[in-house]
C-alpha cells in the first residue's frame, strides 16, 4: 500500500503532524527519565541474586510491577509477567491456556475483529486440533451477548475479546462478558493494549482473568509489554518461551529493567493523567470530527458512536480513494486500517466484520489522538482533509454521476 | 497562604514555564507548557502548608526533569513539524 509514495524526509523538509497514535506513541519524557539510569549505570540483570547490580535492579523491576502495572489494573503483583509486548502476551494467554487444559477441552471463542496476533494464535491451535468460533460483530462493532453466551460449550476453555479495537476504537462491554465467562467457567482474555491507562479498568471488577499490556501504546517504550495472569481462581498456562524459570515460569528470559521501568513509569503516568488526558482527547476528537463533518457531506463514522475511546476515529469519505487520500494528506501521518495488516492491499477486515460497503472500506482513514496532540493540529489535519477530500471528489466521475442524481448501484459495468 | 510562600509557588511556576519553552519538540514543548499552567491553576485554592510543600517539592522535581529532557532534546534534535510555521 502507498510504496509508491514512501520516501524518507529530505534533510530540511518539515516533519508531518502525528496523528497515528493506535499504531504507536511517543515516550513521554517522564518515561525517558526514569528509564535513563538504568541504560547509563544501573546495567545490572535483576536475577543476579549476589551484588548490588542485580539487587538495584530487581528493586526498580518491582516497583514497577507492583506500584505501577499491578496498581493501575487492580491486580497483585505475583499476576504481572513481563513480556516483549502484546503480541507475545496474546501468544502466551491463547496457546497457554488452550494448550494447558486440552486434555478435556479443545474449544475456544474469539472474535473476528481481533488483532492479527489473537487471529493467527487461534488459526495455529485450529492445526493443533482445537476447534475455534470467531464472533462475528454486529454494525456498530459490538459483540452481541447472547450470541456469545449461547456459542459457549462444555468444552470451551477460553473467551478472547479486546477491550478497545484499534481500527475503529469501538470498547466492547468487558465487565458483561466477565460476567457471563466467570458463570459458565470459561477463562476471560482480553486484549486491552489500546485501553489500559486510558480508560479505568479494574480486572476484579470486570473478571477478567488474562489481559494483554502494551508499552508502545501509552506512550512507554517499544519492546516491553505485560501479561496479566489471575491466581484467584487460578489460570494455568504451558510456557511458550522455556528457560531459566524467571517470571513463575511463564516467560523465560533475563527481564529487560530498563523497559519494564519504562513500561511500569508509563503505568503510573497514565493513571494519574487518565482524566485529563481522557477529556482533553475526547474534546479534540468532538473537534475534529464536527469540522470535518461540517466541511464535507457523505463522511460516516465506523464504529459505535458512544461506546469507543474517543481518541480513535475512523471515517469513511464516500467517492474517495483512501490510500489516495492518504497520499494527497502527506503532511499528516495517517492510516489506513491497522499498521500490521497495511502490507496488503486488501481493505481491513475490521470494516469487512462491521458490514461496511466493500466501496467505503477502501475510504477509510484512522485519525489517532493522544496526550500530546495540539488544537493547531486538529484543525490543520481537517482543513487539509476537507481540502483534499474535495479536491479528489472533483477529480473523480463516480461524484460527477452522484452529483447528477445517477444511483452507483443501478450501474452495469461492463468489460471492455 | 503566607506571603513568601505565594511567593515561591509563583516562582516556581515560572520558573517550569520558562523551562518548559525550551523544549526542541513541539508536542513536548507545548504539553509541558499546557500541562504545567493546567497543574497550578486546578491546585491554586489550597490553603494546607502541609501540601502545598510536598507539592512543591513534587514541583521542584518535575522541574529539573524538564531541564533533563529539555537537554537530550537538544541533542538529539530533528526537524520542525509542518505546523510549526
Amino acid at each position: 500500500q502507498g510504496t509508491s509514495a514512501k520516501h524518507e524526509l529530505e534533510k530540511d523538509e518539515p516533519r508531518p503532524l502525528y496523528m497515528d497514535f493506535q499504531a504507536t506513541t511517543p515516550m513521554d519524557p517522564r518515561v525517558l527519565d526514569a528509564m535513563l539510569p538504568y541504560q547509563v549505570n544501573y546495567y545490572g540483570n535483576p536475577h543476579s541474586r549476589t551484588h548490588a547490580y542485580g539487587w538495584e535492579s530487581e528493586s526498580a523491576m518491582e516497583t514497577a510491577r507492583k506500584q505501577q502495572v499491578a496498581d493501575l489494573i487492580g491486580a497483585d503483583p505475583r499476576e504481572i509477567i513481563f513480556t516483549s509486548g502484546a503480541t507475545e502476551s496474546n501468544n502466551m494467554a491463547i496457546k497457554g491456556v488452550a494448550r494447558f487444559y486440552q486434555a478435556k477441552k479443545r474449544h475456544v471463542i474469539t472474535t473476528q475483529t481481533e488483532h492479527k496476533c489473537v487471529l493467527d494464535s487461534c488459526r495455529v491451535l485450529e492445526s493443533e486440533g482445537f476447534s475455534i468460533t470467531y464472533l462475528p460483530v454486529q454494525t456498530n462493532g459490538l459483540l452481541d451477548l447472547e450470541l456469545l453466551e449461547a456459542s459457549i460449550r462444555p468444552d470451551t476453555s477460553l473467551l478472547s475479546v479486546m477491550t478497545i479495537n484499534n481500527e475503529i476504537g469501538v470498547r466492547q462491554p468487558i465487565e458483561e462478558i466477565g460476567q457471563i465467562c466467570r458463570s459458565k467457567g470459561v477463562f476471560f482474555h482480553t486484549d486491552a493494549a489500546q485501553a489500559v491507562g486510558k480508560i479505568p479498568l479494574n480486572v476484579t471488577d470486570c473478571k477478567i482473568d488474562l489481559m494483554s499490556i502494551s508499552g508502545h501504546k501509552i506512550y512507554g517504550p517499544k519492546g516491553v509489554g505485560a501479561l496479566y495472569v489471575r491466581r484467584r481462581p487460578r489460570v494455568r498456562m504451558e510456557p511458550i518461551q522455556n528457560g531459566g524459570g524467571q517470571e513463575r515460569g511463564l516467560r523465560s528470559g533475563t527481564v529487560p529493567t530498563p523497559l519494564a521501568v519504562g513500561l511500569g513509569a508509563a503505568c503510573s503516568i497514565a493513571q494519574h493523567e487518565m482524566e485529563y488526558d481522557h477529556n482533553r482527547v475526547s474534546m479534540l476528537a468532538n473537534r475534529l470530527v464536527q469540522k470535518i463533518m461540517a466541511g464535507l457531506p457523505d463522511v460516516i463514522m465506523n464504529g459505535d458512536p458512544v461506546r469507543r475511546y474517543p481518541g480513535c476515529v475512523n471515517l469513511s469519505f464516500a467517492y474517495v480513494e483512501g490510500e489516495s487520500l492518504l497520499m494527497a494528506l502527506k503532511d499528516v501521518a495517517l492510516s489506513s486500517g491497522s499498521a500490521c495488516t497495511s502490507a496488503s492491499l486488501e481493505p481491513s477486515y475490521v470494516l469487512r466484520a462491521i458490514g461496511a460497503d466493500e466501496d467505503l472500506a477502501h475510504s477509510s482513514i484512522r485519525f489517532g489522538i493522544g496526550r500530546f496532540t495540539t488544537e493547531e493540529e486538529v484543525d490543520y489535519t481537517a482543513e487539509k482533509c476537507i481540502h483534499q477530500v474535495s479536491r479528489l471528489r472533483e477529480m473523480s466521475p463516480l461524484w460527477e454521476m452522484v452529483q447528477e442524481g445517477i444511483d452507483l448501484k443501478s450501474i452495469k459495468w461492463t468489460q471492455h | 497562604m503566607a506571603a513568601s510562600a505565594r511567593a515561591q509557588v509563583i516562582s516556581l511556576y515560572r520558573s517550569m514555564l520558562s523551562a518548559s519553552k525550551k523544549f526542541p519538540s513541539y508536542n513536548y514543548r507545548t504539553y509541558a507548557l499546557r500541562r504545567v499552567r493546567d497543574a497550578f491553576r486546578a491546585n491554586r485554592n489550597i490553603e494546607d502548608p502541609k501540601t502545598v510543600a510536598r507539592l512543591m517539592t513534587e514541583g521542584q522535581q518535575t522541574l529539573a526533569l524538564i531541564q533533563r529532557q529539555v537537554t537530550i532534546g537538544k541533542m538529539f534534535e530533528s526537524q520542525k513539524i509542518v505546523v510549526e510555521g
